[in-house]
């Protein structure tokens, strides 16, 4: 399988069907669009959607921000100063991945919401006029910095650790004090591992659904739900829809642009940074670390627990188990097929690389750009008209988390080949070996961790997929995650805690299985960095 | 509801990748109708109200059921987008406006006399293509913690005054707020109704996602007010009995007192026409119209079923004088008018 040679046929079909189907949503979105009158696109002159526009780029923006000051300064904590248990920080900061978002914001609500305990003793307080209002912007900040803090403190924590101590030594060595130093030498060279952390953060603010639906703050993603839910001419929600993808793009070029020429900093020195004393800075460090894992992460455990078991919800083990088991088969589903659907773009992209390959890795791709609300409504439109046996099935549904989540299954198949390389399986082949038997005899096994991680990453999304689950689901068919949804559309906050602890009990083992020890993994360039690094790249 | 069909589409889950899926698919099978084959119900009333109603049907008549919940808008818009290509058997609707505007379009067969004959001609549609199953009547729900009954507005026109800015609570994209506000058209025209969606917009209220959410927030004390149907408060008052809420009237003829009914049609695409029409039957007999009375705290439509007697009766909340069948005509334009009206999105 040489550079020039002819593409194998076994491959390249595969590889064209899959990225010919991932971008039927888009596609048919577009047309479903353009097929409007100029009714649906009215919808765009409405001094509404401004308004909407408005909320949604200050709440990317912001959430963005937010999250990069809060994950820099942990990975800054953790990798450069003597703070107390840094060891243990370093694993507590990453934790809050184990909670999902909307989990985070129903925690935030029972704790925080009108008529909870909290909300009480605030309005008992002599002099005090109410609570504070949890809900619209403040609570989906929030709950939205807690989730995507972790992007941005992950990749900046393992970029600090590949700095060259040497230089920062140098510029000390020329009179630089230390926060200058940071400023001026350090923070340069880790900015594209800040910045692509950033870049997820806004990503994932900008396709939110089920935050900033429990929040009620209208932007993008929860108004085209609305609008598909109650206009009986669906065409302004697909309008909308092309909107959001082209808020999407807006802000990949973005961060390309910023990004410019930099490039993340080279192999890990041998030796130690330096580690500076934070003095009498010490207890409002550990203070500020506290409070970012206390609401990321302790917060929302101790409040859907304390709802749970005094919330009066009524504990069904059984209802909970279908719900779970059908969560969990759809996430392996959806692990397995995305594998398996990357495997012959990730093989054609690094063994046979030529404009045609890159192009298909490049094009399944697309479902970075495509929020979950989008990639839903492009199915049903299309089903609808022209695959109803498909119309509300699982197979469906599983297609919709293809789309959204191959580039996650891509990644780690793409880097896992680039590091497993073709010599060995070439050599096996001179043994006499097919193809497809040299591959599976010698790559194959060398593969496995690198794929297993990439279905890890593959499973998690799907678990917590809540938008296009709601659109494409079969009737009678519920996830934790639509448990947690039904039950939260009814302001029966203590009956949605139970499915959605269940569903941080079925995430929480795969996130700590691909964080791993963090001295070890977290440390680049040994074997077990992969996946870690892969958790956030690939998010 | 059933559960091996669920669990056996999970097993075929493993085997059947998207590539092979888009080629394949079974279509219905034509001919007899399959016994084991779900009735499929598009349900715009929520599970909690009505789960135990389908279980029951299950139980007598061994027919296993299907239900798609969700808002009854929302369905009667699924339908409509899916243009009697989907699979659903009947539409169970919380509103007269979604039924109709699913019949509307033609998606709906014909009922024979003698099934409708039961409920009384203006509780269902002239044209028989769906008929009402329960009564239900809007309500202003408040809280009784900081209003009393004497304080209420008598018409639903006066809450659209400042004095109610940041204290009123609906659902604006539920059927039967939507339903109301196409009564409040028929009544008194597009313009009136445009301006009191702009004045009650002004108002800064806060819009929850139905009913129930209406009523939890009153209860939160987050609102003092909220547009509701009368028989949620009963649901919520069963499980909490010192619930500080209560439900006021408006008077007679207000488009705010509009008296609507729950229904149910039989829908062209479904596979089992003959288990759907056993539904129906169902719903309008007498097993159906207690459970209405008794366990939902709504108004049965058939005479001999007495409603509970805690409940206003009937005859005495006069609703505006429109007919339930051109609610639905209208139902499309509202949705679009609540929406423009920056309420709905």
């Amino acid at each position: 399988m040489s550079a020039g040679g002819r593409l194998p046929l076994s491959l390249a079909v595969p590889a064209i069907a899959t990225a010919a189907l991932v971008t039927l949503p888009l596609a048919y979105l577009v047309v479903r669009a353009l097929g409007g009158g100029p009714e649906a696109w009215a919808v765009l002159a409405r001094p509404g959607t401004a308004a909407v526009l408005g909320r949604t780029i200050l709440l990317v923006a912001s959430v963005a921000l937010v999250a990069t000051a809060v994950g820099v300064a942990m990975a800054f904590l953790v990798t450069r100063t003597d703070l107390p248990g840094r060891r243990w920080w370093t694993v507590a900061a990453a934790l809050p991945l184990v909670v999902p978002s909307y989990v985070a914001a129903l925690a935030l609500i029972a704790a925080f919401g009108p008529g909870s305990p909290l909300a009480g003793a605030v309005d008992s307080l002599p002099g005090v006029e109410g609570a504070p209002d949890v809900f619209g912007y403040p609570g989906a900040l929030l709950a939205l910095t807690a989730s995507t803090y972790p992007y941005v403190f992950l990749l900046t924590a393992a970029a600090l650790r590949r700095v060259d101590p040497a230089v920062e030594e140098a510029a000390r060595s020329l009179g630089r004090s230390a926060f200058d130093t940071f400023r001026s030498v350090t923070l340069p060279l880790v900015r594209p591992s800040v910045l692509a952390g950033a870049l997820l953060a806004a990503l994932y603010t900008l396709s939110d659904f089920g935050v900033v639906s429990l929040m009620r703050h209208d932007v993008l993603t929860r108004v085209i739900f609305t609008q598909y839910r109650t206009l009986f001419d669906r065409t302004p929600a697909a309008v909308l829809g092309l909107v959001l993808v082209a808020l999407t793009v807006l802000i990949l070029v973005l961060e390309a642009r910023a990004r410019g020429g930099a490039r993340p900093a080279g192999p890990p020195s041998g030796r130690p940074a330096t580690i500076h004393a934070l003095g009498r800075w010490r207890l409002p460090a550990l203070a500020f670390c506290a409070v970012v894992v206390g609401l990321g992460l302790v917060a929302p455990v101790v409040v859907l627990v304390g709802w749970a078991a005094f919330g009066g919800a009524r504990v069904d083990g059984a209802a909970l188990l279908e719900p779970a088991v059908t969560s969990l088969g759809l996430g392996l589903g959806a692990a397995v097929l995305a594998v398996l659907a990357a495997l012959p773009l990730a093989l054609l992209a690094v063994r046979s690389p030529r404009g045609l390959t890159r192009a298909l890795e490049r094009v399944a791709y697309t479902g970075n750009a495509l929020p979950g609300v989008v990639v839903a409504l492009g199915l049903v439109f299309f089903a609808v008209r022209y695959a109803v046996p498909l119309y509300q099935t699982v197979p469906l549904l599983v297609f919709a988390y293809l789309v959204r989540f191959l580039p996650q299954a891509l990644g780690g198949a793409h880097s896992a080949l680039l590091s497993v390389g073709s010599r060995l399986e070439e050599a096996a082949r001179g043994l006499g070996r097919g193809p497809a038997g040299a591959f599976a005899a010698v790559s194959l096994p060398l593969l496995l961790p690198g794929l297993a991680a990439s279905a890890a990453l593959v499973f998690l999304s799907t678990v917590k997929e809540l938008p296009a689950t709601l659109l494409l689901r079969p009737t009678g068919l519920d996830t934790l995650a639509t448990e947690v949804w039904t039950e939260t559309s009814t302001a029966a906050y203590a009956e949605a805690a139970i499915p959605a602890l269940a569903l941080i009990v079925l995430c929480a083992p795969v996130i700590l299985a691909l964080l791993g020890a963090p001295e070890r993994r977290l440390e680049p360039g040994r074997p077990g960095a992969a996946p870690a690094r892969r958790l956030v790249e690939q998010a | 509801m059933s559960r091996s069909p669920r669990l056996a589409m999970l097993f075929a889950l493993a085997a059947i990748g998207a590539l092979a899926a888009l080629g394949c698919g079974g279509e219905p099978a034509p001919g007899p109708e399959d016994p084991r084959a779900p009735l499929v119900v598009y349900s715009g009333r929520a599970e909690n109200l009505v789960g135990e109603l389908f279980e029951r049907f299950e139980r007598t008549s061994g027919i296993p059921v299907e239900v798609r919940y969700g808002d009854s808008a929302e369905l009667a818009a699924t339908l409509g987008e899916e243009g009697g290509r989907g699979r659903a058997d009947l539409f169970f609707a919380q509103d007269a406006g979604s039924l109709g505007a699913v019949a509307n379009q033609g998606l709906m067969r014909e009922l024979p006399e003698p099934v409708v004959a039961p409920i009384p001609e203006r509780f269902r549609d002239p044209e028989r293509r769906w008929v009402g199953t329960s009564g239900r009547a809007r309500v202003v729900a408040y809280d009784t913690r900081r209003l009393k009954a004497g304080d209420l507005p008598q018409s639903i026109f006066d809450f659209a005054r400042p004095e109610w800015r940041g204290r009123i609570g609906f659902a604006p994209t539920n059927a039967s707020f939507q339903a109301f506000v196409s009564a409040m058209r028929l009544e008194v025209g597009d313009e009136r109704t445009r301006g009191w969606l702009a004045a009650i917009d002004a108002n800064q209220p806060t819009l929850l996602e139905n009913n129930i959410q209406t009523l939890e927030a009153i209860a939160r004390g987050e609102v003092e007010v909220g547009l509701v149907n009368h028989y949620y408060l009963y649901e919520l008052r069963a499980e909490r009995p010192n619930l500080p809420v209560e439900n006021h009237f408006l008077r007679p003829g207000d488009p705010g007192s509009l008296v609507n009914v729950a229904g149910v049609g039989e829908l062209r695409s479904g596979a089992r026409p003959v288990a759907a029409r056993r539904f129906v039957e169902f719903l309008v007999g007498v097993e159906g119209q207690r459970y209405f009375a008794t366990d939902t705290e709504e108004y049965p439509l058939v005479r001999g079923v007495r409603p509970d007697e805690d409940l206003r009766p009937l005859e005495e909340i006069q609703g505006p004088d429109v007919s339930l069948g051109a609610l639905g005509e209208k139902l499309p334009s509202t949705a679009q008018m609540i929406s423009e009206a920056g309420l709905g999105s």
